[in-house]
């Protein structure tokens, strides 16, 4: 096994808050509070803090990194503006999928934002494909925390806590601001289908403003709480986005994951060419939604199946804390999932379950 | 935590009781909290017969999925039908309201076999 767990700077902070710490991509990291789905529907009606700090930081610098990132990334990057973000894939050749990455514009520099159990792939990949362009790369995880600040009301308590014209961001946008000295980067983004922000600061400043956001474990705030990665599932689920490892994979590209919308088929980049010919003979699979009858739960790898006809697998299930319906993704085959004709059940603790299939995502919010 | 020491336990988290020749069975709390909020147990049907070390069901929560063995062989004569709506009672109160099955233990002996309640403990420590 590896040596010691990474921590956040927020590692004191949860575990003051009573949080169960468990290996996460090599990080100690909180799953849960006080309940998993508590915190999901705290989510849903009010605000959550998510420590996000163990997603990889890596700071892109020199004159050839638009053209540079536009050929590593699936999104076009060409002409991307100054405090936008952009969610991509990045692919191999043969179009598998090596992780999905937020890519913000600087004046003067780019971030990528990639996934923790990632990260030392994508900084190998970069190293490997920036030799000679004269873009250089910064690792700076372990220089910054990062903090997702999400729910309903979290656009009103940001506006509070946060001295910046929040009420202009739109999504996908970013402002950054200095306080006190330090700077915050505050991207109005997210993984669980609500409103809100994600905030990138230095591991210094963690202590000065984190009792301002949650306040502390006698005196917690009155509406912000500490969530979870169990939560933090559970919601992207609900709101269909893909996580790395479940919907998507090196074995499959980004159109057989469904997430098309951030490929761009028309541009040079690694992996293009492997995805226009998939294009051209028609993807064989597809992600889809379901919904199974009963309370029990479709785990990753359970068998998909149409009538006798095995059909593929779930990529991600959970019961819905917000639907109160058991739901799950699953990649299948898309010639047998056609068939109207044969029963789609799925495998569960050694029987079968009836599902069906249902538009994703499960949740949209209001 | 306190742990009962009325009952004895497997290394895998399954406690139990013997009251005049029937078993009453299931999960600790410790495994309850670590499986954080339980949405489904899956009990045998009444009359399945089990030998010590077998898979006799499952419990689900919002995470994950885990099998529960017994430790006693013998025939299942009731199940808590109240789990069927509110398997939550395993996360409230995993040593009593949220018991799973009774069984008519083929060999009662078998009990002296299992954990003692400070020898569970300390696994769990």
């Amino acid at each position: 096994m590896a040596g010691e767990l990474l921590r956040t700077p927020l590692y004191d902070a949860h575990v003051a808050f009573g949080a169960r710490m468990v290996d996460f991509a090599g990080w100690s990291m909180p799953v849960v509070y006080t309940g998993i789905i508590e915190e999901h529907l705290h989510t849903r009606s009010a605000c959550s803090v998510f420590d996000v700090s163990h997603m990889g930081r890596l700071v892109l610098r020199g004159a050839g990194a638009e053209a540079f990132l536009d050929r590593l990334c699936t999104r076009n990057l060409k002409g991307a503006e100054v405090g936008r973000s952009y969610y991509s894939h990045v692919c191999r050749e043969d179009g598998g999928i090596l992780d999905d990455v937020i890519v913000s514009r600087f004046e003067d520099h780019w971030l990528v934002v990639c996934n923790a159990s990632n990260r030392a792939k994508i900084v190998a990949w970069i190293h490997r494909h920036a030799a000679g362009t004269g873009v250089t790369m910064d690792d700076r995880t372990m220089h910054t925390a990062m903090l997702a600040v999400q729910g309903p009301q979290a656009m009103d308590l940001a506006r509070q806590l946060v001295p910046a014209d929040l009420a202009t961001l739109k999504r996908y946008r970013f402002t950054s601001v200095e306080y006190l000295g330090m700077r915050f980067d505050v991207f109005r983004s997210g993984y669980t289908g609500e409103d809100g922000i994600e905030v990138v600061c230095p591991t210094t400043a963690v202590k000065m403003f984190l009792p301002l956001l949650v306040g502390s474990k006698d005196k917690p705030h009155a509406v912000i709480r500490f969530a979870g990665l169990g939560a933090r599932d559970t919601l992207r689920i609900e709101a269909a986005m893909p996580l790395y490892g479940h919907e998507l994979s090196e074995d499959w590209d980004s159109l057989t994951a469904g997430q098309a919308w951030c490929v761009d088929l028309g541009k040079d980049f690694i992996g293009a060419e492997a995805m226009r010919a998939k294009k051209e003979k028609g993807l064989t699979r597809q992600m889809i939604g379901l919904e199974l009858e009963g309370k029990r739960i479709a785990r990753q790898h359970a068998k998909v199946y149409c009538g006798a006809v095995a059909a593929g697998e779930v990529t991600s299930g959970t019961l819905s804390p917000t639907l109160g319906r058991s739901l799950a993704m699953a990649l299948v085959d898309s010639a047998a999932i056609a068939r109207q004709d044969a029963k789609l059940e799925v495998e569960i603790g050694g029987g079968r379950a009836a599902v069906k299939v249902v538009p994703l995502p499960f949740y949209k919010k209001k | 935590m306190s742990i009962p020491n009325d009952r004895r336990y497997l290394a895998t988290h399954e406690w139990f009781k013997l009251d005049g020749g029937i078993v009453t069975m299931g999960i600790t709390q410790f495994a309850a909290d670590q499986l954080t909020d339980i949405t489904f147990v899956a009990v045998p049907k009444v009359g399945a017969k089990f030998s010590a070390g077998s898979a006799i069901g499952e419990v689900e929560s919002v995470k994950a999925t885990s099998e529960i063995y017994t430790g006693i062989s013998g025939e299942v004569i009731e199940v808590n039908a109240q789990l069927a709506n509110q398997p939550e009672l395993v996360n409230e109160d995993a040593f009593t309201k949220g018991w799973m099955i009774k069984l008519k233990a083929s060999n009662p002996g078998e009990l002296d076999r299992l954990l003692s309640a400070e020898a569970y403990a300390a696994e769990t420590a």
